[in-house]
């Protein structure tokens, strides 16, 4: 995979009708800013059981060393207490599979935040995680699950063969566990991202599809459905121009830029930190190696940093970002308009 | 012409009004009316748009209701099932002209 200055070199390369900033400018929002903090997102590392073609973290069973230190996890938890934010947005890799992952859990839920595990589905299918599901129930912790359709070939295409039956099976037992049935404490959120270079459809149609298709096919239920656009980044970036499709979907996504999509940017309500400690705009700014920097260049962490610099912070742009403001827009959260 | 079917032309779809406007409006406000959720959804109207395509063999609407079916969720197994039901059609509709056939065939024969 190319490193994150070949991918932004890359991404400069394209002939484009126009750039992000000018977009952002004829539609009166430059410089982006943030607006007020909601979301805290931790980055775990890139640790995961799985090895998916679209995965924008480049994570996998082999990456044991980028993953965060015990200060680093103490530092997360201080910072909810200063930042106000009342999400807590745990992700990864495979966040499970982090030894701090349950404390981190706990000291949110003591704190009295909403929590979301950013879940793969098949770590739950792990011997050492089969209390999973009712351990997160019992803490109203929010399951946001991968699950690019709700049939079998699109979700083997993107998460590799089987992937979809242990998916299925790992629904089913987190529907045993209360999740999936409405109850706001169990809410099981399933996530759909194309499996190709396209944009998704409507996000309320596409989840009437996969309520009537699981339902129907597996007898699995969830709550709710979120979509989101594949951005042309990390692996998936490989893969479009492995397909000579790289321009044609940038094109796709300059041409289909929404400014309706802007006010819900997750840039703009989310704080993402990085398994060091770095602090980002986004999670896709974190995999390109775009921290938030201070006007004299330097980097806050985790460990250093105030909620008056960074309310005052531009939000770092640059091409990839016409992946989150295309069509319904796309967030960690789903469409954004 | 050098080209009867060009990939660019596809988007360039509304330029058809240059001699009609009148006429172009009345049929892209009726086409995105007849394309809206409603008795069927818009996944199946894609699917049937898709299948008609082949029918009509349109390469301009196979290239647009192929992408069309895929951002509307559906997958290649149903998109070449929704295929399969234009070329059963297309296939019966010539087969079930064999009977005309028989019946001349019955009558001048022995």
């Amino acid at each position: 995979m190319r490193d994150p200055f070949d991918q932004l070199a890359l991404l400069d390369s394209l002939a484009l009708p126009q750039e992000f900033e000018g977009a952002l400018a004829v539609s009166g929002w430059a410089p982006l800013r943030p607006g007020r903090l909601e979301v805290l997102q931790v980055n775990l590392g890139k640790l995961c059981n799985m090895r998916c073609r679209h995965c924008h973290v480049d994570a996998g069973p082999d990456r044991i060393a980028e993953n965060m230190d015990e200060a680093t996890v103490d530092a997360c938890i201080a910072a909810l207490d200063r930042s106000g934010a009342s999400t807590v947005d745990l992700t990864g890799g495979a966040p499970e599979l982090h030894p701090s992952f349950a404390r981190l859990v706990e000291a949110a839920v003591d704190r009295g935040r909403h929590v979301i595990d950013r879940n793969n589905l098949t770590v739950l299918l792990l011997p050492r995680f089969a209390h999973l599901p009712d351990w997160l129930g019992e803490r109203g912790v929010e399951v946001v699950a991968s699950l690019p359709h709700h049939r079998a070939r699109n979700t083997d295409a993107q998460r590799g063969e089987g992937t979809f039956a242990r998916s299925i099976e790992a629904l089913r037992r987190l529907n045993a566990a209360g999740y999936g049935q409405g109850d706001p404490r169990r809410r099981l959120t399933l996530m759909h991202n194309p499996a190709g270079a396209f944009l998704p459809g409507d996000q309320a149609a596409l989840e009437r599809e996969f309520r009537r298709g699981l339902e129907r096919d597996q007898g699995v239920t969830f709550d709710r459905l979120i979509a989101l656009n594949n951005m042309p980044i990390s692996r998936f970036l490989d893969w479009l121009v492995e397909r000579d499709n790289l321009g044609p979907y940038l094109e796709r996504l300059v041409a289909a830029f929404n400014p309706a999509a802007i006010a819900g940017l997750m840039c703009r309500n989310t704080l993402s930190v990085s398994y060091q400690g770095l602090l980002y705009d986004c999670d896709f700014n974190q995999m390109l190696d775009l921290p938030i920097r201070r006007p004299d260049g330097s980097l806050p962490t985790i460990h250093s940093w105030s909620a008056e610099e960074l309310a005052l912070r531009p939000i770092v742009t640059r091409r990839h970002c016409f992946g989150c403001t295309a069509g319904a827009g796309s967030s960690c959260g789903g469409a954004t308009a | 012409m050098a080209d009867y079917y060009n990939d660019k032309d596809l988007p360039r779809f509304g330029e058809i009004a240059q001699g009609s406007p009148e006429l172009a409006r009345k049929f892209f406000d009726w086409y995105g009316a007849v394309f809206a959720e409603g008795a069927l959804t818009a996944r199946e109207k894609s699917l049937i748009a898709l299948a008609v395509a082949h029918a009509v063999q349109c390469p301009y609407c196979i290239d647009a209701y192929a992408k069309d079916c895929l951002e509307k969720g559906s997958d290649l197994d149903q998109m070449t099932e929704a295929v399969h039901v234009a070329a059963a059609i297309r296939g019966g509709a010539s087969l079930v002209h064999g009977v005309q056939m028989l019946n001349h065939v019955h009558k001048h024969g022995m």
